[in-house]
């Protein structure tokens, strides 16, 4: 179907696009389009304003602050896909992109606009929580930051007030140093290649010298609304050998998830997938860790 | 309802200047306002690829943009691959050779999106061009004389000056 109508703003800098939201009724962002244009043309958006933000200055690009890297909300997926800073210091990042729809959707789609859209089966804000990364907003009161863990407040529904913007993401990477070796994992399950993830879990772990966990995060996508990180997993490995340690072991939490059902997947079979998925990352992530994988 | 708005941009290196109405996605704009039916409208929420253009160098799904964000840019359709007296380019050549198209509905789209992983991949594995291809959906080939015929024209392309 053809897009309803709608009234189209495209500012060139963020004080235009906090000034639109600030006095617009029932108005949309269009970022890379990926997921609101489908909205659109399936007619299951109606906004009277889009306020498209390809044109925003500043906000697209990958800078290295300190020990930290800042994506860009309007970076493109493939520029992320394609970045050397990523591949070396957020590669698990990469890794998670690969699955995120195609070629051509990823020309377009931005890393902030998922993070926005927050599809329960996003890999994007997944990341983000993985790594504990802190989102840069900006509105018509000024800046803030929102923690990964206060993202998501919802379905489909992130921490951005109506006059809000995102800005950029803040992820702090895991190095290797003296207190260890890290490694990642990242495992999911879809129908098809590029197909929404039926359940994702994405691991990090780092492994001291005499072969212990010494830090470990672990979250799983596609299974309850928002990301949802295992604290009691990720607590249970700690100090643990990193040789024997079974995840399997640890997965009382999984028990008590909200996991979703819907008419291919019902609850047990994802709740199932969940776990095979978490062994399967955790195992990546030790393995690399440790040397044993590349 | 907003009044249509003038897009400015090159099409298969050609100036375009055209109005349309803001919600009109780049697909039918190509197609009923540029009179350039090469690009096909399958399921218009971008799953099956047919719409692939290259917008700035970049393949994308023509009906998840709208017409009005190419304003300023480079626009490249199917329309474009062939040559000034019509002459049919090396993939194209090669999609015939290979039996790679059958009712012709995905060929548009699967023709851009390998002519732009051609253009930055220049010697690409069956894996590659099948990942490119991932996107796209063939009911009729089974993706087999695609693969080949973008392999095909890989290798021929090697050769020839850029």
């Amino acid at each position: 179907m053809k897009a309803p109508p709608f009234t189209y703003h495209r500012p060139t800098t963020g004080e235009e696009l906090a000034a639109l939201l600030g006095s617009l009724e029932n108005a949309k962002v269009l970022a890379g389009g990926q997921s609101l244009m489908p909205m659109l043309n399936l007619r299951l958006a109606f906004p009277d304003h889009l306020i498209d933000i390809n044109r925003v200055e500043g906000l697209a690009g990958i800078k290295v602050e300190g020990e930290d890297v800042v994506v860009g909300a309007m970076t493109r997926q493939a520029d992320v896909l394609a970045s050397s800073v990523v591949a070396e210091r957020l590669p698990v990042l990469a890794e998670a992109l690969r699955h995120v729809g195609h070629i051509q959707t990823r020309s377009r789609g931005t890393y902030g606009g998922s993070c926005c859209h927050l599809d329960p089966s996003s890999e994007q804000p997944a990341m983000a929580a993985l790594y504990d990364a802190r989102f840069h907003v900006v509105g018509a009161a000024g800046r803030r930051t929102v923690e990964a863990a206060d993202w998501s407040v919802g379905m489909l529904q992130s921490a951005l007030a109506d006059d809000e913007y995102l800005e950029a993401i803040r992820f702090t990477p895991w190095r290797d140093g003296a207190d260890g070796r890290c490694g990642y994992g990242f495992a999911e399950y879809a129908r098809r290649h590029g197909d929404y993830a039926i359940v994702g879990c994405a691991a990090l772990v780092r492994v001291d010298q005499a072969g212990a966990i010494g830090r470990a995060a672990v979250v799983l996508f596609g299974v309850e609304p928002s990301p949802t990180r295992l604290p009691a997993l990720e607590a249970a490995s700690l100090g643990q050998a990193a040789a024997g340690f079974n995840p399997a072991s640890h997965l009382g939490e999984v028990d008590a998830l909200d996991v979703m059902e819907d008419i291919h997947v019902n609850a047990v079979y994802r709740r199932r997938l969940a776990r095979v998925m978490i062994g399967r990352a955790f195992a990546d992530a030790l393995a690399r860790a440790t040397g044993a994988k590349a | 309802m907003q009044q249509p708005l003038v897009i400015t941009a090159t099409i298969n290196g050609r100036p375009v200047e055209r109005a349309a109405d803001p919600r009109m996605h780049l697909a039918d704009f190509l197609r009923h306002e540029v009179g350039l039916t090469g690009t096909h409208v399958g399921c218009e929420h971008g799953v099956c690829g047919s719409c692939t253009v290259i917008v700035d160098g970049r393949p994308v799904r023509s009906c998840l943009m709208l017409a009005v964000q190419v304003d300023g840019a480079a626009v490249e359709t199917v329309e474009g691959l062939t040559g000034a007296s019509g002459s049919l380019s090396r993939l194209q050549r090669a999609f015939s050779e290979h039996h790679a198209l059958q009712c012709g509905f995905c060929t548009p789209g699967m023709l851009m999106t390998l002519e732009a992983l051609l253009r930055t991949v220049l010697n690409p594995t069956e894996t590659d061009v099948r990942d490119a291809i991932s996107g796209n959906i063939c009911r009729c080939t089974g993706y087999q004389g695609i693969v080949e015929a973008a392999l095909t024209a890989a290798k021929d392309r090697q050769g020839e000056p850029a």
